[in-house]
């Protein structure tokens, strides 16, 4: 299980935000931009630091203020799918997914093996000499999904995985998404703007405001009219 | 053929060039800072022959300044690389106190005079230097000697490389290195594997920057290194001295040497920039 209880002093407001996710189950984060959806996955990640409380996950501590353990990101083990995918330019498909492997010096065999696997899975074994750039919006994102998963997560952070791609796509893809979350068994936090998604994915929504969950619940509870202005704002658009 | 209409000038057949006057004075303009430039580089070459150009590759003053400027340039690119390549990092990632204070000394060189920078560095490292009195009681002499112009050449050269290095690393998405973290690089992993890789055409385009102002580094060379044929004398002091000797051949082919890698450079700088950009913003 997933623990996280943290506080962080932001230049609008104080960041504040308490929640747990267990494994195999599906955390999706919803609210305008800048309430601190983003900064909840970095501070899990490690990428921002909060001033006070802790992050667990299992019996591993990710960081906690009382005793000084920060673990540096490297050391955390997760699987972070980045809002423009963050593939990196400079390299092949093949290499973006080895990358994770090759810095855990696993042998190159191996490496071949899983990166295959995992491209076959997604179907993008072809690409795999094509460089990063030159792929669509879900091409690359089926490549970041395949390099968060060559490391094993032990824990999942999609933020905005599916804004980048067309309409038509994102349907199979959203379908795709939750076999994998579920498949992996771990505990999982989505950043979406998306009504579909939340309802594709979530097991449980958490809505954000300024830095604060302000309600949480199954999608069915939390995803109607009436519980905040943002939630109002995206069923009028429907 | 040219007829006046009004404002406009139709040159050519039924006015398929149409120019006004303000682009008439712009095209001269141009003209004018186009020759002014081209017409003494073009003359240097039509001033010596090609066989006694070619000829100067056997005269011992050309082929010492030409080895010394080569070792002691490329020392100097060296050098900038190493020490320059963690401050241009720090400085574009990080925030700390002193840090505009940092950034206008890296900077001051590029406008100190030469000549000044050459004094200023006879003053610290010469026999009787501020930190030279020491070295001198130690028994190391510095000034005068191949060491003093790879120190004049870092001196005025190494900021165009961290400029250029530190722009290169501040255009690098900070997602890309976040990204490489969570997947499980150190720090210095992400550095090399990740950083370096995008920012490279960047940071190959300033070294080449640093170079060729190492390689043509005259004022500070001549007064902390002094003139000395095979020690200190690089190719701007040789063209100096071969000139003021009247050994007008071994001046021109030191010169037309010195042009040609300038316009190497130029081209060089041009396309990897170019590229630097297109590998950043993907």
């Amino acid at each position: 299980m997933l623990e996280v209880s943290v506080t962080k002093k932001l230049r609008d407001f104080v960041f504040d935000v308490n929640i747990e996710v267990n494994s195999g189950e599906t955390l999706v984060l919803m609210g305008e931009n800048g309430s601190g959806k983003t900064t909840v996955l970095n501070v899990i990640a490690g990428l921002a630091a909060p001033d006070e409380g802790h992050v667990r996950l299992d019996s591993t501590c990710f960081f906690d203020r009382a005793s000084g353990q920060d673990l540096p990101p490297e050391s955390r083990n997760v699987g972070y799918l980045f809002q423009n995918y963050a593939l990196f330019p400079t390299m092949t498909v093949y290499d973006n997914v080895a990358f994770g492997l090759r810095m855990r010096k696993r042998p190159r065999a191996e490496i071949r093996t899983r990166v295959k696997y995992l491209l076959e899975e997604m179907g993008m074994w072809e690409l795999q000499g094509e460089r990063a750039v030159n792929l669509s919006g879900g091409q690359k994102q089926r490549v970041a999904l395949s390099r968060a998963l060559a490391i094993d997560p032990a824990l999942f952070l999609l933020d905005e995985p599916l804004s980048a791609i067309d309409a038509e796509a994102q349907l199979s893809l959203r379908k795709e998404l939750k076999q994998i979350i579920k498949g992996a068994g771990v505990p999982g936090i989505v950043v979406t703007h998306s009504i579909k998604d939340a309802h594709e994915l979530a097991d449980r929504v958490c809505l954000m405001e300024k830095g604060k969950i302000i309600a949480s619940g199954n999608p069915e509870e939390v995803l109607r009219k009436g519980i905040c202005r943002f939630i109002d704002g995206i069923m009028d658009a429907y | 053929m040219a007829r006046i209409m009004g404002k406009t000038i139709t040159i050519g057949r039924a006015g398929l060039l149409k120019v006004s006057p303000i682009e008439v004075i712009a095209l001269i303009m141009m003209a004018i800072i186009f020759l002014f430039i081209l017409l003494p580089v073009i003359s240097l070459f039509l001033k010596i022959s090609p066989d006694s150009f070619f000829g100067e590759f056997n005269n011992a003053v050309v082929l010492d300044a030409l080895r010394l400027s080569f070792i002691t340039s490329i020392s100097t690119a060296i050098i900038v690389l190493i020490l320059g390549t963690p401050v241009a990092y720090i400085n574009a990632r990080y925030n700390y106190p002193g840090k505009v204070l940092i950034d206008t000394i890296i900077d001051l060189p590029v406008v100190i005079p030469p000549a000044v920078a050459g004094i200023a560095l006879l003053m610290a490292f010469g026999r009787m230097g501020v930190v030279g009195q020491y070295l001198n009681m130690a028994g190391i002499t510095v000034g005068f000697t191949t060491v003093a112009v790879v120190m004049a050449q870092l001196f005025v050269s190494s900021p165009f490389y961290i400029r250029q290095a530190r722009s290169s690393f501040e255009d690098v998405d900070v997602t890309y290195e976040n990204a490489a973290r969570t997947l499980g690089a150190s720090r210095v992993a992400t550095f090399f594997y990740v950083t370096v890789p995008i920012a490279m055409n960047g940071l190959i385009s300033g070294l080449i920057m640093t170079w060729a102002r190492a390689l043509g580094e005259f004022g500070a060379t001549i007064l902390f290194a002094g003139n000395f044929a095979g020690r200190t004398q690089t190719m701007p002091l040789a063209i100096y001295m071969t000139m003021e000797g009247g050994d007008l051949n071994a001046c021109i082919a030191l010169s037309i040497i010195l042009v040609a890698i300038s316009f190497i450079v130029i081209v060089a700088v041009k396309i990897l920039t170019r590229g630097a950009v297109l590998n950043a913003r993907s």
